[in-house]
């Protein structure tokens, strides 16, 4: 069973429709049973990195992600801020990640961008491979993926990252250590390279 | 290569999709839902849906309609009509909704731009300008899904919104609405070079050569209509959008 964790943040239902295109019945759900019965799970989250750290943490499942995600090591996937959660701490905020990969989620550096281009960065973005993944298996040419952020996972070990994007400069656009995998983009709205992600999550972990 | 967004405006009237010619004879065109359907699988990267009918029956968003909508559109999705309350807003935020694009209550009520930009942010935040000439050949706006000449000038409405708080402008040319004629390239030009937000173009469109015109023009994205949902010369109503190689070719290649 794949759970969609709901702690109080965004609309999970896109998720969850597209998940279901892909032939996978997937639950919406806050309990712990939900959570502990789960084989596979995805960490959803918008907004500010403080907002959805504290929901998380007031959501009181915190003990049974960790158990999930550590000890029995099932597949999890972070999205947006779910990703950003994956890391150890963020500079848009005070609280702590979940720390499950090591490094900071940083700010886009306007600085080292031309002017026009505007923070957030919103809208589609083409990305390229860090490493192979079976996220990946058989993903169509000239994969791209639909943005909405202003901050980005910095794994400190580069063999981490997943998928680079380029907005300004490099950045890591995708996570991925042990069962631990991110994206930093909305797989949800990304049409058909969103579904053959969401596919390759369901079908090969 | 810069990818250029092309993205297909869908009218919706009485839960109904249609479509105009400069703003009247709506003709139906089908199913809302089943039109967004066919637009994910062609690989569609945004797509605009314009509730025409609800500020003319003075009533709030369909929030019902929207969120089928937004449930079945695997790709972001913009909402524009009837909206007048912040918390209308936040509703089709929590709907799905990625952008919320105001039009005649922005002309009304600028402060809701302003209060909209700083609770989703302005790049979610899009004013619509319906554009049209009057007897002496000058640009005005238009409000009330165009039926009503405001005499305000676009060039300092549009100046005005992006101070508001807008993110992005959707200007509409009501003469060339639905007429396959190209769009109104100086309009783009006017109001392009008079802001510094991202202009969507919309309004003529006919091939994906007009989509580089417009761009070439000004516009940072182009939108359609009638150019997605007909096919010509007879107006049969065909759901078709351009090839990436197309757009590739004729678009993306042509203005970098």
């Amino acid at each position: 069973m794949l759970t969609i964790v709901d702690y109080g943040v965004g609309n999970l239902a896109s998720i969850k429709n597209m998940l279901k295109k892909v032939g996978c019945d997937a639950l919406i759900s806050a309990s712990e049973s939900d959570i502990l019965a789960a084989d596979k799970l995805i960490l959803p989250g918008v907004g500010a990195f403080d907002t959805c750290a504290n929901k998380l943490n007031e959501s009181g499942l915190l003990s049974f992600l960790n158990k999930k995600a550590l000890e029995e090591k099932i597949p999890l996937l972070g999205i947006c801020v779910g990703c950003q959660l994956l890391m150890e701490k963020s500079e848009e905020g005070r609280k702590r990640g979940l720390g499950w990969i090591k490094g900071d989620v940083k700010k886009f550096d306007q600085q080292h961008m031309t002017e026009n281009m505007k923070i957030p960065h919103m809208g589609w973005t083409d990305v390229e491979l860090n490493k192979p993944s079976l996220l990946f298996k058989n993903m169509h040419e000239e994969p791209r993926f639909y943005f909405v952020h202003s901050y980005y996972p910095a794994p400190v070990n580069s063999d981490d990252v997943l998928m680079y994007a380029s907005y300004g400069y490099k950045f890591a656009a995708a996570v991925e250590h042990d069962n631990i995998m991110g994206v930093q983009f909305h797989p949800e709205k990304s049409h058909k390279f969103g579904m053959k992600l969401l596919e390759n999550f369901v079908n090969n972990y | 290569m810069k990818r250029i967004r092309v993205i297909p405006a869908l009218l919706i009237q009485k839960r109904g999709l249609v479509k105009s010619i400069q703003f009247k004879d709506h003709k139906y065109v089908g199913d809302p839902i089943n039109a967004v359907k066919i637009f994910n699988e062609k690989e569609v990267d945004e797509i605009v849906v314009l509730d025409i009918s609800a500020t003319a029956e003075k009533r709030p968003p369909d929030i019902k309609q929207i969120q089928e909508i937004a449930s079945e559109a695997f790709m972001p999705l913009g909402y524009g009509g009837g909206i007048t309350t912040l918390e209308e807003i936040k509703t089709l935020v929590a709907a799905g909704v990625e952008k919320v694009i105001l039009n005649t209550s922005a002309f009304y009520d600028p402060e809701l731009i302003s209060e909209a930009s700083k609770y989703i942010g302005s790049q979610s935040i899009v004013v619509s300008i319906d554009v049209k000439k009057n007897i002496l050949g000058k640009y005005k706006v238009h409000t009330n899904n165009g039926s009503k000449n405001t005499g305000v000038d676009p060039v300092e409405y549009a100046k005005k919104m992006q101070e508001a708080g807008a993110g992005e402008l959707l200007l509409n040319s009501i003469e060339k609405d639905g007429t396959f004629g190209g769009y109104d390239t100086s309009l783009i030009r006017l109001i392009s070079s008079a802001v510094n937000i991202p202009v969507v173009a919309i309004g003529g469109a006919s091939s994906v050569s007009d989509f580089a015109l417009a761009v070439k023009h000004g516009a940072s994205a182009v939108s359609a209509g009638s150019f997605f949902v007909f096919q010509r010369p007879h107006r049969a109503v065909l759901i078709s959008y351009p090839s990436q190689k197309e757009l590739k070719e004729k678009l993306f290649e042509q203005v970098t």
